[in-house]
């Protein structure tokens, strides 16, 4: 899916039957509904790509509770993306145990390989490069994330071939 | 995309004969996170007993935790058993146990091992303490980016459930407890526990002003305790041999047993199980020494919030008590270890760049105070520096100390003030030479910012 082809439509998204049925799953783990909020916006991004201003609303239709508690919420966590990411979102951990085994070294041959800064998306819609915060893989450092996914005791040459090795 | 195909390759811990194996007893054994493979081991035994009422009461439970002195591992170590008795008494509202998986401190992985190879036995310490508070409902809280993990707890607790472990009325007893996994979404704050609890009701993970502590006024209003994953796992072991027993488990004073991690410069990093207060010299050995012969230059004894301990502070016990006589904190008791070649400098100039990032912007003291410091740390590093940054950075970060909501603000000012106090002639000659005698960095290319 190319990043043009993501880009939520003006209007209203729905969700899928099998979404529905997720959250209802969901709110009836809390005395609040409120308290799934954070569950449902992974199924919105799940389903719609990316968390839009579209999908911050269809949540709240869904949870019933003011979009604006949604919208906070789904603004102030990293987690969710709130423009489309690459099909393959590589979230390279730069913090201390890492640093320490090599991670500037990592983001820097990766970056140099891809052709894209930390924060960027190559053309292609393939990667999206990050840079984050630990992983807790710090024993096992240097490591990266690609969407679910955790890659460990990493080098510039591994880590390129897991990623050249995707689908 | 979020695929939420998670699959991690659990890489086996370092864990070589001689540790102590309690509650990693189970690790490495085949299919580890089955309930067949604890049953094999004796496993829920003691849940079956306690829920049936034929094992210890609840105050008795609350007794045994407490006589085992058992401490909090997520950082604070606070004795959990004192904890426990905190609830009110006479609160008609429900209680509830909310565990905190959150592991976001830099340098930390030892809970998602637990999670990833014993999640049964973190699971019957889970129904264990929720007997003992008289809870009902437990919350396991886990960072986003444990996926594979959530996973995993999931698929466990749904096992437990389905043999009747969990549910109403549990094994006829009229006992009724679920447990629920809440994943976060990518907030180090959200480990802090009243942020957590914030984080849990659907909001921002703002941590609240204490008192009322979560006790008291909890999760949705209710009185609610909140442990790490480690601490209720050492709650099995603890019931199921008593405190005396366990805590003769320990060394140098300290009770019971403690996983280390260890991560850095050394030649086998990992989570390793030793009678708690085993020195600081003995888990470097267990982790091989530090790597490529080099020489040792300092460690961060427990995540990265922790002020350093020196070379000649190997000996140190690492229990809560004597590594703060040693002027640091235990922490996580993850070490950091920093062979000669690291600069300094850049080492807190990398770790006040993710504190910056974590701030969550309430106080203003940690919020203007850490980026403050950020950018000063990353101007000396950088060859920029000017010599009045060095009388401002202890001037800054004296002034988060205890000035703000959370113990964030300190976990930001402490490793400044010591890395800046043990090593000052390396922030000196940055800013006197504009250069690192560590030599050219590979610098990362800035990131730039994602979104609106
Ligand atoms: C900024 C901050 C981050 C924290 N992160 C964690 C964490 O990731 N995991 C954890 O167990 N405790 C964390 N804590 C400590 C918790 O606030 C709390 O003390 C702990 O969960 C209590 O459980 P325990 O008594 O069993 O240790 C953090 C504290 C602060 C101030
Ligand atoms: S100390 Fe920092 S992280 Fe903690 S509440 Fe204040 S601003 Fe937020
Ligand atoms: S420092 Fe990189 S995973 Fe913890």
């Amino acid at each position: 899916m190319s990043l043009a082809q993501s880009e939520h439509p003006k209007g209203p998204l729905e969700f899928s039957a099998k979404a529905k049925d997720e959250i209802k799953h969901h709110v009836a783990k809390y005395p609040d509904r409120r308290a799934a909020t954070l569950p449902a916006l992974y199924v919105a991004q799940r389903e719609f790509g990316y968390v839009s201003p579209a999908a911050m609303a269809t949540v709240a239709r869904e949870l019933d509770i003011p979009e604006t508690w949604v919208r906070e919420v789904a603004t102030w966590y990293t987690m969710y993306n709130k423009v489309p990411v690459g099909k393959y979102h590589v979230q390279l951990c730069g913090n201390i145990s890492c640093h320490l085994t090599g991670a500037d070294k990592l983001i820097h041959g990766l970056s140099q390989a891809l052709g894209i800064k930390p924060g960027e998306t190559s053309k292609d819609g393939r990667y999206t490069l990050a840079e984050v915060e630990c992983l807790a893989s710090c024993g096992s450092g240097p490591a990266m994330q690609v969407n679910d996914d955790y890659h460990e005791h990493l080098t510039v040459e591994k880590a390129l071939k897991i990623l050249r090795d995707l689908p | 995309m979020v695929t939420e195909t998670a699959t991690v390759p659990a890489p086996a811990p370092a864990l070589p004969v001689k540790t102590v194996r309690v509650v990693s007893r189970n690790w490495g054994k085949p299919n580890s996170h089955t309930l067949p493979s604890y049953r094999d081991s004796g496993g829920y035994k003691l849940w079956e007993k306690t829920v049936k009422g034929q094992g210890l009461k609840p105050q008795e439970l609350i007794d045994t935790v407490k006589a085992a002195g058992l401490r909090g591992m997520g950082g604070a170590g606070f004795p959990t058993g004192v904890k426990w008795g905190f609830l009110p008494k006479d609160n008609p509202k429900p209680r509830y146990l909310v565990v905190n998986g959150d592991e976001g401190e830099p340098g930390t992985f030892k809970d998602r091992y637990i999670m990833e190879l014993d999640p049964h036995m973190f699971i019957e310490g889970c129904m264990l303490s929720s007997y003992a508070i008289n809870a009902h409902v437990c919350y396991i809280y886990l960072r986003g980016e444990f996926l594979f993990q959530v996973k995993r707890m999931e698929a466990a607790i749904d096992e437990a459930r389905a043999a009747g472990l969990l549910g109403k009325n549990i094994l006829g007893s009229g006992f009724d407890l679920d447990i629920h996994v809440h994943r976060g979404a990518g907030a180090y704050i959200c480990g802090e526990e009243t942020g957590l609890i914030e984080s849990l009701e659907g909001k921002k993970g703002q941590p609240r002003l204490k008192p009322p502590f979560p006790a008291v006024v909890g999760v949705f209003g209710c009185p609610t305790i909140v442990n790490n994953v480690e601490t209720l796992t050492h709650v099995v072991p603890i019931v199921e041999m008593g405190a005396e027993k366990w805590k003769a488990l320990g060394k140098n004073g300290a009770p019971g047993t403690k996983l280390y991690g260890i991560s850095g410069h050394v030649n086998k990093p990992g989570v390793y199980e030793l009678p708690f207060g085993s020195t600081m010299r003995e888990l470097l050995e267990f982790a091989g020494g530090v790597r490529d012969g080099k020489k040792l230059k300092a460690i961060v004894p427990g995540g990265a919030s922790c002020p350093l301990l020196l070379p000649d502070q190997l000996d140190t016990p690492l229990d809560f008590d004597s590594i703060k006589k040693a002027g640091t904190m235990l922490g996580t008791a993850c070490a950091i270890v920093m062979d000669e070649s690291t600069c300094m400098v850049r080492a807190i100039a990398r770790l006040l760049k993710f504190y910056a990032h974590e701030s969550c912007g309430q106080c203003t003291p940690c919020r203007e105070g850490t980026h403050w410091l950020a950018k000063m740390l990353t101007r000396i590093e950088h060859g920029e520096g000017r010599e009045q940054d060095l009388t401002l950075i202890d001037e800054v970060a004296n002034n988060i100390m205890g000035n703000t909501i959370c113990a964030l603000g300190d976990a930001a000012a402490m490793p400044t003030i010591s890395y800046f106090k043990k090593f000052r002639h390396e922030f000196e000659e940055h800013v006197k030479t504009g250069k690192c005698r560590f030599g050219e960095h590979e610098v990362a290319p800035r990131q730039v910012t994602i979104g609106p």
